[in-house]
């Protein structure tokens, strides 16, 4: 099973309300906080994971994924690829739809934690682009989506 | 949904990059001809502006029409993205800007365009990097011209106009042994005939003016990445490390493969100001929508004109790779199955004068500086486009006094060969 299946992408892309970014930074030149700025600019809601924090993004910050009271539909993952397994374990325990891991962050062991859970995977995927590729506006700038369409519906 | 399906390169070369306009639903792909966009509201002003979000700010960095041109290119070259430029030699300045610091050192074929050769010598003096000039057909002398600090291999598909052919693998690997990116212009060959990224090469750029736009009528670039090349290998902070020219982004870690052309975008292009005109890009997306089909046209008649030239008395060499005689024809067999291209050179047995006589004789081949037209254009390159070199630099790109330069078109054959048949 590939972890970069476009249509996983899109179905999650389109189901996904509420999004807990493991790792997000309050520094807002860093990855995790333009893809959180991001998701959260395009209607999702995004809840901080990172015990140094009070708040990110104008919302509370959890110290874990089980922590976090509501629902979570989607745990995207911006650590080092060891603390991934542990992260699987508890996004399963959680009932969540699905496990993201961004670029670079591989870890075929969390994968499969989250895979055996029931969960949706995607690995070394960015969120932010994949959104763009498929619902946004990667192509105002020139990047090959990979989509042909002639239907007038596409933005 | 969309699904995995590879489209075909000719359903590509129509559609890639191009919507039905969702406001208006035009097929045609609309000509944004404005400077500047309105935006919605000035949270989104910032966000484009910080780069949080993909939004159009202002024509010199990004525009629609331009943005469908080069998605459209970036599909058929394989690549992840790609930005235009306002000419070939733009595109390729740009390419080397984002990638190199003072100090830092390019390996580049010797038989290159002579534009693309002045242009290095100039800006290496202007901009303090050095450039070594190789033999581009010895794989040794690529790697023996490698130093520490060498970022970048410099060549072309098909180079012009001795119609040398790069071993595009063998020098991508030399490239990669030593952490450097290829970077291959790929004009003369055009994403038809040869996609260099499939034999390892880094980033693609192409005069557009030639074959993709494929009637002459505007002039412009484009700089192709094809994800595969690690800039976090440690050789390119000017890559990866917090910019300065952009409040402090890292290009590399914020947009992973997407890094070198949003740094192209964002930086070089906005600085530079090179950016090409949407108007031209409307036609270079006509031009593409066709462009495998002329190509099929462009290398059948060039290789019936090689065929007829090779065997006549007047006649000394033609060097096209297509022919069984010319060193680079398994090069090409391997590179350009589909064919060797239709820009090639050919030597008379006289020198200047019979070279200026023939020019001067012939009536539908027109006399001028430019390839890859519809039309078929024929040139003098010693008296032309590489005036600018030393004798010593014209041999190095193996250019002789009766050197003539072919950019065979489409149209029939026959009159073709007899127009040079009655100028010989």
């Amino acid at each position: 099973m590939s972890y970069e299946d476009p249509r996983t992408i899109q179905s999650i892309l389109h189901r996904a309300r509420t999004i807990a970014i493991v790792g997000l930074s309050p520094n807002e030149l860093r990855a995790s906080h333009f893809v959180g700025y991001y998701l959260r600019r395009h209607g999702y809601t995004v809840i901080p994971v990172n015990p140094r924090e009070e708040s990110i993004l104008g919302a509370r910050s959890f110290a874990s994924v089980a922590e976090i009271p509501e629902h979570v539909d989607v745990v995207d993952v911006f650590r080092a690829p060891e603390a991934v397994p542990a992260i699987a374990e508890e996004a399963v325990a959680a009932g969540a739809g699905a496990l993201w891991l961004q670029y670079g962050v591989i870890s075929p062991e969390g994968a499969e934690i989250a895979e055996r859970g029931g969960l949706d995977v995607v690995m070394d995927r960015c969120m932010k682009v994949e959104h763009a590729r498929y619902l946004g506006r990667m192509h105002w700038l020139g990047f090959n989506t990979g989509e042909i369409t002639s239907s007038r519906s596409h933005g | 949904m969309s699904d995995e399906r590879e489209w075909g390169f000719d359903t590509r070369q129509v559609h890639a990059g191009q919507r039905p306009d969702p406001y208006t639903g035009a097929r045609a792909v609309p000509i944004f001809q404005t400077a500047s966009y309105v935006f919605e509201d000035a949270e989104s002003a910032a966000a484009y502006f910080n780069l949080q979000e993909y939004g159009n700010t202002y024509s010199r960095i990004m525009n629609p029409t331009t943005a469908a041109f080069e998605e459209r290119v970036a599909s058929l070259e394989g690549g992840v993205g790609a930005v235009a430029f306002a000419s070939g030699l733009a595109a390729q300045a740009a390419a080397l800007f984002t990638l190199l610091e003072p100090g830092d050192h390019v390996v580049a074929q010797a038989a290159l365009y002579g534009g693309t050769i002045t242009q290095l010598k100039h800006l290496q003096r202007k901009l303090g990097f050095d450039v070594t000039f190789v033999d581009g057909d010895s794989i040794d002398a690529w790697r023996a011209a490698l130093r520490p600090e060498t970022k970048a291999l410099f060549g072309e598909t098909i180079g012009n106009p001795g119609g040398n052919v790069l071993d595009l693998e063998a020098v991508a690997e030399v490239a990669h042994e030593h952490g450097a990116l290829l970077i291959v212009d790929n004009t003369f060959a055009t994403p038809y005939l040869c996609r260099p990224a499939e034999y390892g090469a880094d980033v693609v750029v192409h005069s557009a003016t030639k074959f993709i736009g494929g009637h002459g009528t505007s002039i412009g670039g484009v700089v192709v990445d094809s994800g595969s090349f690690d800039f976090a290998n440690g050789r390119f902070p000017v890559v990866t490390d917090p910019s300065p020219a952009y409040h402090g982004l890292a290009f590399i870690e914020t947009y992973g493969v997407y890094g070198y052309l949003m740094k192209l975008r964002a930086e070089s292009l906005r600085d530079l100001g090179a950016c090409l005109s949407p108007f031209n890009a409307f036609l270079f997306l006509q031009g593409l929508e066709t462009l495998s089909l002329r190509m099929d046209r462009h290398v059948a008649n060039a290789q019936a004109v090689a065929e007829w030239l090779e065997p006549h008395p007047g006649v000394a060499r033609v060097r096209h790779a297509g022919l069984p005689s010319s060193p680079y024809h398994e090069l090409a067999q391997r590179y350009l199955p589909l064919g060797a291209g239709s820009i090639f050179a050919f030597d008379l047995e006289g020198g200047r004068d019979t070279a200026r006589t023939f020019v001067e004789s012939l009536r539908v081949w027109s006399h001028l500086a430019n390839v890859g037209d519809a039309k078929s254009l024929v040139i003098h390159p010693a008296s032309t486009t590489h005036r600018q070199l030393s004798d010593e630099e014209l041999a190095g790109a193996g250019i002789g006094p009766g050197t003539i330069r072919l950019s065979v078109g489409i149209e029939s054959v026959d009159d073709l060969i007899w127009d040079l048949g009655q100028a010989l």
